[in-house]
């Protein structure tokens, strides 16, 4: 029953391009999308090792600057000297992968030092830190003139152009994603992680190494959101300062909550539900403003009689 | 032969002495109950000998390895592992799951494994879960596996305590007021359960104000008042000690207990 359910609604999201003749519909789906792996790696983070962190969209605007660099070859003189050549973009979103992860190493550990309130401060100032990096370090990231003209992956002859191809990329990451953060949730690590975020002393009376699975979960929370990052940075060909706003942070935020944080398929069905709602709205507002205003009260609606998250409930019957 | 000793240990909260010089060895396979009125220090002896907190002065010395700068987890995995005096559990995980967590020393996946999908993971993982059944079998709680540990009666919420400890298979067991808020029966059947922890050679270090038990299962006993250790012998020196009378039990204690 749920494998048939599960393998249905794959077909139905993997045969879309071919029965969806709506270009911008696509478009929605594939930025809705590389949104939803984004929030399923602040769910690991959120919801597994219960760390708020208020600053993840840093790790996905990493991703996407460290990528498009690589991608587009940079020279510096600052602090020393040095010339990197243009690579193949794969490549590229791999070294964004490992540029986010380092920073999620990073954040990890200072995790471990300040908890709760201390901590969410200190990940919203680090992005506010990444911004002010990007907007005004005018050698390497072109600031507020952005990144222009990066190049789409592509593998061998074959570049991922249009919208079909690349909606299929994104889709066959997020599975990607989906089954890591899966494996890792029903092993050892996944319930150290769980355990620390329910009872930090007991965890460690039973030897689980807090500051070893804190650190394990924000690395791999924030290379999937560096890979998210890079994928978007190679499908709108554009990177901004602008990815650095505290709004996508709070958008990933929504998208775990309402779907259910702590739940595989939370951030998926709260993802969906979110990412697409603000379109949908559009479609049969009278007044532009009308569809935030919706947006709004629908989210209060299922805080406050969904506490737990949408996947939560549907679970429970 | 000693199994942890304490030399010499003191504890200070800024101008507070909570534990002044404290000196007692438990030796391998004995159950010694440290007993005294609240706030002799029991308890901050228990966190400063798991590495909760720093002791300020004085050594830990556990199965021939010092224990001071270890963090916790280090010590648990020595061999270490204790309980706490308020209820603590993983409360919204199922009674199971609270085992496996448990059981994480006895893991050895690594994350890459995990995340690779290795074939000796899985394997593991079934390994853990028998073994995390029969570890909730042993405290008679393998029918409630699903429950979540929040929902249990508070008697089976205690035991689940034990067998979160037990599953890491400690050499010296630590249990903090483990019976308190239990009816006599649920006591009683307690009782029962540490004599076959015993039997399984665990050492047990045990802080109870419940002095039928204590005296029950106890085969030494260490009085502690105001931080400082005021005697040590048997359950029936104890009983007669003049100073334990006066610091503790109370006079009218002899005549509750014969």
């Amino acid at each position: 029953m749920r494998a048939g359910l599960t393998i249905l609604f794959l077909g139905i999201l993997a045969s879309l391009p071919l029965w969806l003749d709506n270009a911008y519909l696509l478009h929605v789906l594939i930025v809705t999308g590389i949104f939803i792996v984004a929030a399923m790696s602040l769910n690991l983070l959120l919801g597994y090792a219960g760390q708020l962190s208020l600053g993840h969209v840093a790790f996905f605007g990493i991703g996407a600057y460290a990528s498009a660099l690589v991608s587009l070859g940079f020279k510096l003189s600052f602090p020393f000297e040095i010339v990197v050549e243009a690579k193949p973009v794969w490549l590229a979103m791999l070294i964004g992968m490992v540029a986010a992860g380092l920073a999620g190493w990073f954040i990890g550990r200072i995790a471990f030092r300040v908890r709760g309130a201390y901590f969410v401060i200190v990940s919203i100032s680090f992005v506010e830190v990444v911004r002010l990096v990007a907007v005004n370090w005018v050698e390497l990231t072109q600031g507020p003139m952005a990144l222009n003209n990066i190049p789409p992956l592509a593998v061998g002859d074959f570049v991922f152009y249009k919208k079909p191809e690349n909606y299929w990329l994104v889709l066959g990451v997020a599975i990607v994603c989906y089954i890591l953060i899966r494996r890792l949730v029903y092993s050892r690590a996944g319930r150290a992680m769980v355990a620390l975020a329910e009872n930090e002393p007991l965890a460690t009376s039973v030897g689980i190494d807090v500051t070893r699975y804190l650190v394990l979960a924000a690395v791999v929370s924030a290379a999937m959101a560096g890979a998210a990052g890079a994928l978007y940075a190679h499908y709108v060909r554009i990177v901004d300062p602008d990815v650095f706003l505290f709004i996508y942070t709070v958008t990933m935020v929504i998208m775990v909550i309402t779907g259910g944080k702590g739940t595989l398929a939370g951030p998926i069905v709260g993802g969906l539900i979110f990412g697409l709602l603000p379109e949908g709205l559009r479609a049969m507002a009278f007044a532009p403003e009308a569809q935030w205003i919706v947006y709004g009260v629908l989210m209060v609606l299922v805080v406050y009689f969904l506490p737990r998250g949408i996947v939560p409930a549907l679970q429970r019957k | 032969m000693k199994l942890l000793e304490i030399k010499n240990l003191s504890v200070r909260f800024g101008g507070l002495t909570a534990v002044a010089d404290l000196s007692f060895a438990v030796r391998e396979g004995e159950v010694l109950s440290l007993i005294g009125p609240n706030g002799a220090g029991k308890t901050t002896a228990f966190n400063a000998i798991t590495g909760y907190l720093a002791p300020a002065a004085g050594g830990i010395v556990f199965s021939g390895r010092k224990l001071e700068g270890l963090k916790t987890s280090q010590i648990a995995a020595l061999g270490l592992v204790r309980t706490f005096q308020k209820t603590s559990l993983f409360a919204g995980r199922s009674a199971l799951d609270n085992i496996l967590i448990g059981l994480h020393l006895r893991g050895r996946q690594t994350p890459l494994a995990i995340m690779l999908g290795l074939p000796y993971v899985a394997r593991e993982e079934s390994e853990l879960r028998a073994e995390a059944l029969r570890v909730l079998d042993f405290v008679g709680l393998k029918k409630r596996q699903q429950e979540l540990a929040a929902a249990l009666p508070y008697g089976e919420q205690r035991l689940l305590e034990v067998a979160i400890a037990l599953a890491a298979r400690p050499k010296l067991l630590m249990l903090d007021e483990p019976v308190s808020g239990m009816n006599p029966s649920e006591t009683a059947s307690f009782m029962a359960k540490l004599a076959e922890i015993r039997l399984l050679g665990i050492t047990v270090l045990l802080v109870e104000h419940d002095m039928k038990m204590v005296m029950g299962v106890s085969d030494r006993v260490v009085c502690l008042s105001q931080g400082r250790i005021i005697a040590d012998g048997t359950p029936a020196q104890i009983q007669r000690d003049p100073e334990v009378i006066r610091a503790y039990l109370g006079e009218r204690y002899k005549h509750v207990v014969n």
